[in-house]
């Protein structure tokens, strides 16, 4: 609109210096700035608080990663543990964990003595408060696949107690052991000789990120990997199910469907699917899935199957975005050289909105996994994810844990050890959803056409 | 094409769960999050030490768990109810109407329920009963009269407690611990306060009285929690002035956050509370399935296994995390050796 002309023969034009600003300009400009550094305050605080969580989680989190272990040579007794002596498995296995936990104690405290220590636990049985509860288990099931173990000395790596792990995490302090019932100064000050002597040592603990859940009484066995597999068993059945059925519903909505009431009304559903909050999927999925088809409680597949159901909106809303974002000329160039209808979508329109979908799939995917609410209400939670899946069939029906599900769990539990694993789990999961929205953007940029 | 395979072979996957479903071959658990921890123990050792898959231990409540335990005999429904009561009329009829009749219950043991505060905090070190049922009640007994409650801080009824807010957070009311935290806290103070006669006086009928005894304020100085102890325990740390009600065992891991106050000037411990002298104790129990024995394998093996002595007994892993162990333990262990189930019946 450049070319308008001033109004004819009116008054004399309102005249302005260019170099020197007028009242109004300057105004102007003013709020100009303001509105800018309004702007760089917004990011700034946001990146503010980004560090601040990424500080908090990293801080709190990075301790799960690391666990104490006692090493110590173990005496396997055959007094103890094959009083037949005939090494007949059915009898060994009739000695339970219980049998095994005198040995243990016994092999920690020929340490302390071998130590040096000074202190005034001198009985076996004073040594229970460092052993992890999980070392009889580890050490039965050593024997029970090899019994010619037993009668001989070997050395053995297990975990330390929770609160020894949390005093060389500084987690545990001396001045609140006074009313700890679990443990006294006087095991620390064993600690502290053990350490120094190379019994007890600190180190990476892969049995966090690949290990099972435990009890509430031993915090420093549980691990993440099985109700990692859990999650990845439903996020197997979202991508099976849920791709197919988003992506063949918003081509058929998108090239397909005449234009009418009924199409305009279940574009309306979806998007307010979409909005719908996650717990209510989940009941849904009580309803339907459990107690109407009789799924198995607790099991991944129906976990899949309600995620799934949440995660389809987002699919077919991206999807069609894509879709409607490949240039019509390309259809009307497809259907003017002969192709049919479906062709021109198969072979032209998909391949094209293609990296669209698959960018939108996996960030529905990365929602998905993250989701906590509508797996509580089918059994997620609790002490679930103990033992590892071994098959296909199984991985999809025995009940299982997902990961978000299993840190929510871990945040409820008393002992504070189980607090920092909440948080090691939360640096497992992000990981897992930086990666996956990382290779959703390098897709996108990749392979994304524009017009 | 390839959606029409995948499709199909979703579906493949859907019907072979459904024949699948029918076959399970571990225990299934739900109910209280106060049995939990124990159950989960328990379950843990189980694998451990037997042939059979580990038992899934899920939480939710003791009613929801024994809601969930009487939908019905068969696979697909849980073989053990865990709860911090005793099972209700109401249940078992409940159970009944689904085909769920044979029961067998087994106490494991008992468990204390304390009151805490900040560890730092102001000095909330002795309570009675009578002092909780005072700041908390609508009606209280004031110079021999029942009025509505004029308090605001504890030192206004009892001067040995600080001059703080009255402020407590107690268990929602679906959790069983609420029932004892009413029934032996609230409702033996409003018999010891005398401000149960004065409702009997005022013209209430005796079942009246009790009900209105039970009764807690609702203006905020009693706050409802209906998650775990872990959020009463942010609660607490969030408010120097509050006390909070947790269960024994959440306490004991918690001694660097956590004081623990007497009430009629015992401390909680598990030798008080299996002694009687600590007032706020309660047994817990876990439900079998009679009909489930023998289906799953490994059931009646881990109800025998959960009462042993060397889990349940006094030098136990429970009893080392906090569960009082049952004097009658070996009553209940013949029982389910016995399969006895509730009624009477064999």
């Amino acid at each position: 609109m450049t070319d308008a002309s001033l109004p004819k023969g009116g008054a004399k034009p309102h005249l302005s210096s260019l170099t020197e600003p007028d009242a109004r300009t300057k105004s102007r400009n003013a709020a100009e700035k303001r509105f800018r550094a309004y702007g760089v305050i917004a990011i700034g605080t946001g990146i503010l608080c980004l560090l601040v969580l990424l500080f908090a989680i990293i801080s709190n989190g990075i301790g799960a990663f690391q666990q104490t272990f006692i090493e110590v040579p173990v005496y396997l007794d055959p007094a103890k543990l094959d009083k037949k002596g005939e090494r007949n498995i059915e009898d060994i296995k009739k000695v339970s964990t219980f049998g095994y936990n005198p040995l243990i104690q016994k092999a920690v405290l020929e340490q302390v003595e071998k130590a040096g220590i000074d202190t005034p636990l001198t009985k076996p049985k004073d040594m229970k408060a460092m052993i992890s509860a999980s070392a009889a288990g580890q050490i039965r099931s050593m024997v029970i696949e090899n019994p010619d173990l037993i009668g001989e000395t070997v050395d053995v790596r297990f975990l330390a107690s929770s609160r020894v792990d949390g005093y060389l995490k500084d987690r545990v302090k001396r001045e609140h052991l006074a009313r700890d019932k679990n443990i006294d100064a006087e095991h620390l000050d064993v600690v502290d000789g053990l350490l120094e002597a190379g019994v007890v040592k600190k180190t990476f603990n892969p049995a966090f990120i690949f290990g099972a859940d435990a009890s509430e009484s031993r915090a420093e066995q549980a691990g993440l990997g099985v109700s990692m597999i859990g999650s990845f068993f439903m996020m197997l059945v979202v991508l099976f199910l849920a791709l197919p059925i988003g992506v063949a519903a918003s081509i058929y909505l998108e090239e397909f469907a005449p234009k009418n009431r009924f199409t305009d009304l279940i574009e309306v559903n979806i998007s307010n699917l979409a909005a719908v909050p996650s717990i209510v999927f989940g009941i849904l999925g009580l309803a339907v899935f459990i107690q109407f088809i009789h799924l198995p409680q607790s099991a991944p597949l129906v976990g899949g199957l309600v995620l799934t159901l949440m995660t389809l909106p987002t699919i077919i809303i991206s999807t069609r975005a894509s879709l409607k974002s490949v240039p019509p000329s390309i259809r009307d160039a497809a259907l003017g050289v002969g192709a049919s209808k479906m062709q021109s979508v198969f072979h032209h329109v998909l391949p094209l909105a293609a990296p669209g979908i698959l960018t939108g799939t996996i960030i529905g995917l990365a929602q998905a996994l993250g989701e906590t609410a509508p797996l509580l209400l089918i059994g997620m939670v609790g002490y679930i994810a103990s033992n590892a899946p071994d098959g296909i069939a199984s991985g999809l029906l025995d009940p299982n844990s997902a990961m978000p599900a299993q840190i929510y769990e871990w945040a409820k539990r008393a002992d504070p050890a189980y607090y920092e694993r909440a948080w090691g789990g939360i640096i497992i999961l992000l990981v897992f959803l930086v990666t996956m929205n990382t290779v959703a953007v390098i897709l996108r940029r990749r392979f994304e056409r524009r017009w | 094409m390839s959606f029409v395979k995948l499709s199909a072979s979703a579906l493949a996957i859907a019907a072979v769960s459904a024949t699948a479903a029918a076959a399970r071959d571990q225990v299934q658990i739900a109910g209280s999050s106060t049995v939990l921890p124990y159950a989960s123990i328990v379950a843990e050792a189980f694998g451990e030490n037997f042939d059979f898959p580990t038992p899934v231990v899920e939480s939710g409540g003791s009613s929801a768990g024994l809601k969930r335990f009487c939908q019905g005999v068969g696979t697909e429904h849980t073989d053990v109810a865990n709860a911090s009561r005793a099972i209700r009329e109401k249940e078992i009829k409940a159970c009944a109407e689904n085909g769920v009749t044979d029961i067998i219950e087994v106490r494991i043991g008992y468990d204390g329920i304390v009151f805490a505060s900040q560890l730092d905090g102001p000095a909330y070190t002795a309570f009675t009963q009578s002092d909780i049922f005072n700041a908390l009640a609508p009606k209280v007994m004031v110079d021999g009269q029942l009025v509505d409650n004029p308090y605001k801080k504890w030192s206004d009824f009892n001067a040995d407690l600080p001059a703080e807010d009255i402020l407590a957070f107690i268990p929602g009311t679906k959790h069983g611990t609420r029932e004892v935290f009413e029934e032996k806290v609230i409702a033996t103070g409003c018999e010891a306060t005398g401000a149960m006669e004065a409702m009997i006086a005022g013209g209430m009928s005796e079942d009246d009285a009790e009900d209105a005894c039970l009764e807690v304020m609702s203006d905020g100085r009693a706050v409802d929690i209906d998650g775990d102890y872990t959020e009463t325990l942010a609660s607490i740390d969030a408010n120097a002035n509050g006390i909070g009600v947790f269960g024994l065992a959440f306490y004991e891991n918690n001694t660097d956050k956590l004081k623990v106050a007497t009430m009629t000037g015992v401390e909680p411990s598990t030798e008080t509370i299996a002694s009687g002298e600590y007032p706020v104790s309660r047994p817990l129990f876990f439900y079998v399935k009679k009909a489930h024995i023998g289906v799953i394998p490994g059931l009646k093996e881990y109800a025998e296994f959960f009462i042993s002595d060397e889990i349940a007994g006094g030098d136990g892993p429970l009893a080392e995390y906090g569960l009082v162990a049952d004097p009658a333990l070996s009553e209940t262990q013949e029982a389910v050796a016995a399969e006895e189930v509730m009624g009477g019946g064999s």
